[in-house]
């Protein structure tokens, strides 16, 4: 394998005019940061395990490049997947994978943080590991080697990529990243072995050494608690927070190339009140915390002056329960009226969003509309706790198409809990009803895209006990809405069956899962996410050789007692309130936005003091008046609810 | 604001990594140029307005020119030495500015104008009689090749070619005009091919762009 970045250079000029779209793998773009690689003690390469134009629209790695490149003794840089035409002539020509802004070889770095938002990325990351000259497995690897960390949604369960990650970061990655990076820096000047290295980090909250850990399994196959193998480590990993959010980045790489999105993306709010159960970012990033409008329109326009991006995204889970969001939207428009600026505002609810704030996004705005009413009937949206009426649904289009709207976009999953058939066949007639009401106003230029999906249950959420549909299920549905979905105006998307397996599988998994994940890399599993590299008999395969079966992690009902793989990751959001949550929703009963009651689901009493010295707004939880509990007493607390797990006797 | 409408020409060179930017991506890039620099580009008005800027004629992804030009609107006029202190600090790298030139309005459209392409086409490997080899295939009464599935003449878009001297220790050079006109364009790795050089060993350099007004 060639290490010297001139060589690789040199072979890259070789290479680069014989595969599709080289901008992606040229680095040079506009506000990269290049660092002198002798003069800088530690060296960090964040990793986006997909494709240049997917990781480059990752809002999370342009923090921490932009917070790690702040720092004068730390440089960051950047890799990405090479798409195979790129792999198969890297690897024949001996390039390893390389960073964009200097072509160091990945091995050369200190530390290598992958982001994994989502499952389907696993196997790429051990592919980009391989692709580095670095062994795949954490056990393998010496103090030679970079620190291989992984933080995203998708580790909040861990297990699955427990052998090959050494330490996972648990929740909100800009205040932790610097401790990583001092510990990592403090390790460096003793040498000392490797597992030092992860005892030292496993001290710091929100970090998870899986090395310390050890699952054990019932006779049954059903996964029974985890042991501590360190006395020092954590029985509990409770999640990272930043108590108030920091101002926003405004320093983001300007590509070359056409990416997913290419825009000034800023975060107006982190978390959400409104509690659906199905939705995994709900339970995961509370508590909601907002960012003041004046703050984001500082943001935006520094931003605009370093980038030249023609459209800003106003990002949060739920943009239009932003406390000022008709406000905020307003005084954009008004400031950078003569921008030639444009909005995105994602995810609106229905009930949040005012004719009001459709007219001020009306002259910023060029695409659809979407919404996301997610179940068809008022029934099923009580049972995962978005409850809106048909009626109100209806009357938020009606307003969208007399500004001029042609195309609504509606989002809905199948799959849910408790599901028949009749709700499947509501999503065909509510988009019908959703077109009538558009060729009323418009007449034959309305159109209605209906995006089905397929629920996947996933950890942390009050729907992990529940069975996910089987691939028969899937398809009688998708059979169904194909046919009901046809006509003018009407378009229907969907995901293939064996993609959400896949998901699901992974999603609810345990340890022994790496060894399908091993598995199936090793039989050509990569790029998951993509329907022209997907390859379902490999997993099916991969599943075999492991002796395990894959409808034990998907289509079993989870008894309410049971112990979770991914119970020792606390995020703060209690498993009674999960299994409350869950018993009501099979009831039909539903909580309103947990702004208007506090319904006790853990952050509080877990992050007083947090609270305390945030008061006010800046979370939007009810305050902690008395002092209660301390930091220090976390572990303590979290037992209480996690009976299961034991120190290891030995 | 019609009436301090300014087009402005700029000449520049396109070089390093920015060589892979195809030419759409390229006319993004100058518009987010012209947007950090703060300058006042017009917009086509429009439901999407675009900006008004116009490439002179593309460059194949992967080679580098130190003749591209690029024709910008701007609403109201601006000193060249302001344009230039301004777009400084907001270029890309891989592109630099080589000059500025007024342009008047109803001139036709930069791409219209364009007569021939001058490129040096470098080699890595030794090609023991390039010279003969050019002069035979400048013999040639027709060169036909494929491009896109479609065959087409490739003889009567050279308008030049030779070998050039080499110094000591220098790869072999050639040098090639073709034709660049609207419906009438060479591509430089097709002369390369037809000399029967692969274009994995060929870096392709472009020198010069010819008005039909110079002819």
């Amino acid at each position: 394998m060639i290490y010297n970045p001139a060589e690789i250079q040199r072979a890259l000029e070789l290479i680069l005019p014989q595969v599709q779209k080289p901008g992606r793998y040229t680095g040079g773009e506009f506000n990269q940061v290049v660092k002198d690689w002798g003069e800088t003690d530690l060296k960090v390469a964040l990793v986006f395990p997909d494709l240049y134009e997917l990781g480059m629209s990752n809002l999370g790695l342009a923090i921490l490049y932009d917070v790690l490149n702040q720092r004068p003794d730390v440089l960051a840089e950047r890799a990405y997947a090479p798409w195979s035409d790129m792999e198969s002539r890297m690897r024949s020509t001996g390039i390893p994978l390389y960073s964009l802004e200097t072509m160091h070889p990945l091995s050369s770095f200190d530390v290598i943080g992958f982001s994994l938002p989502y499952e389907t990325l696993y196997t790429n990351t051990i592919n980009l590991l391989d692709l580095s000259g670095i062994p795949v497995f954490s056990s393998k690897r010496t103090p030679e080697h970079p620190l291989i960390i992984a933080g995203g949604h998708a580790t909040y369960n861990p297990e699955p990529m427990a052998p090959f990650i050494d330490a996972f970061v648990i929740g909100e990655g800009e205040e932790i990243i610097l401790e990583i990076i001092d510990a990592v820096k403090i390790w460096k000047d003793q040498g000392k072995s490797r597992r030092e290295l992860l005892l030292s980090l496993s001290s710091i909250w929100g970090i998870y050494i899986p090395a310390l850990y050890k699952p054990n399994y019932g006779q049954d196959g059903v996964f029974t608690g985890i042991d501590v193998l360190e006395e020092k480590a954590p029985r509990q990993i409770v999640k990272r927070i930043t108590a108030k959010l920091p101002p926003p980045t405004t320093r983001f790489i300007v590509p070359y190339i056409d990416t997913v999105h290419s825009r000034v993306p800023v975060e107006i709010m982190r978390g959400c009140t409104r509690g659906c159960r199905f939705c995994q970012a709900g339970m995961i990033t509370r508590p909601v915390r907002e960012r003041p409008v004046e703050e984001i329109i500082t943001a935006i326009s520094q931003a605009l002056d370093k980038t030249g991006f023609e459209e800003v995204g106003l990002l949060s889970l739920s943009s239009s329960d932003y406390t000022d969001i008709l406000q905020l939207v307003q005084e954009v428009s008004k400031r950078f009226a003569d921008r030639h600026l444009s909005i995105s505002l994602p995810s609106l609810r229905i009930e949040s969003f005012s004719v009001e704030l459709m007219d001020a996004l009306k002259d910023a705005r060029r695409s659809g509309f979407t919404l996301a009413p997610e179940a068809a009937t008022e029934r099923m949206r009580e049972i995962i706790n978005k409850p809106v009426s048909d009626q109100q649904l209806l009357d938020t289009c009606r307003e969208i198409f007399n500004r001029g709207w042609h195309n609504i976009k509606l989002y809905f999953m199948i799959g849910h809990p408790a599901e028949t058939m009749e709700d499947v066949k509501a999503i065909a007639r509510l988009c019908r009803d959703v077109l009538q009401v558009g060729k009323q106003i418009i007449g034959g230029r309305a159109q209605v895209t209906a995006g089905v999906s397929t629920f996947v249950p996933k950890p942390h959420t009050p729907f992990q006990w529940v069975a996910c549909d089987t691939v028969d299920q899937i398809y009688a549905k998708q059979r169904y809405l194909k046919a009901a979905l046809r006509g003018n105006g009407l378009k229907l998307n969907w995901n293939s069956p064996e993609d959400t397996m896949l998901e699901a599988w992974l999603s609810r998994g345990d340890r022994r899962l790496a060894d399908v994940i091993h598995e199936a890399w090793r039989m050509g599993a990569k790029f998951d996410a993509w329907k022209e590299h997907f390859n379902f008999q490999i997993w099916i395969q991969a599943f075999e050789k492991a002796g395990l079966d894959p409808s034990f992690y998907t289509h079993r009902e989870r008894p309410i007692d049971e112990t979770f793989p991914w119970d020792h990751i606390s995020t703060t959001v209690r498993k009674k309130f999960l299994t409350e949550d869950y018993l009501w929703s099979l009831q039909g009963k539903t909580r309103v936005d947990c702004r208007e009651r506090c319904f006790a689901c853990g952050i509080l009493p877990t992050f007083a003091d947090l609270r305390r010295e945030n008061p006010g707004d800046v979370w939007q939880c009810p305050e902690v008046k008395t002092r209660k509990i301390t930091v220090r007493d976390l572990e303590i607390l979290d037992l209480e609810s996690l009976p299961v797990i034991a120190k290891s006797s030995s | 604001m019609s009436e301090t409408l300014t087009r402005i020409r700029i000449y520049f060179s396109k070089t390093a990594s920015i060589r892979f930017t195809g030419h759409l991506d390229l006319q993004r890039t100058w518009e987010r140029t012209f947007r950090r620099a703060r300058l006042p580009i017009a917009y086509k008005q429009g439901f999407n307005p675009q900006a008004r800027l116009n490439l002179a004629l593309a460059l194949p992804l992967g080679f580098t020119s130190q003749c591209e030009i690029l024709d910008v609107w701007l609403e109201y006029p601006i000193s060249f030495s302001e344009l230039e202190s301004r777009l400084l600090p907001a270029l890309p790298p891989g592109l630099e500015i080589t000059g500025f030139q007024e342009v008047g309005l109803s001139e036709p459209a930069l791409q219209t104008q364009i007569a021939s392409a001058d490129y040096h086409i470098s080699m890595d490997n030794q090609q023991p009689d390039l010279q003969s080899d050019c002069e035979v295939l400048l013999q040639s009464a027709s060169i036909m090749r494929q491009w896109k599935g479609k065959n087409y003449d490739l003889r009567p878009l050279i308008l030049e070619l030779r070998a050039l001297q080499d110094g000591p220790g220098d790869n072999q050079k050639i040098f090639v005009r073709l034709s660049a006109r609207e419906g009438a364009t060479g591509r430089p790795e097709e002369v390369a091919a037809a000399l029967g050089i692969s274009s994995d060993l060929t870096r392709v350099h472009r020198i010069k762009l010819a008005f039909l007004s110079d002819e």
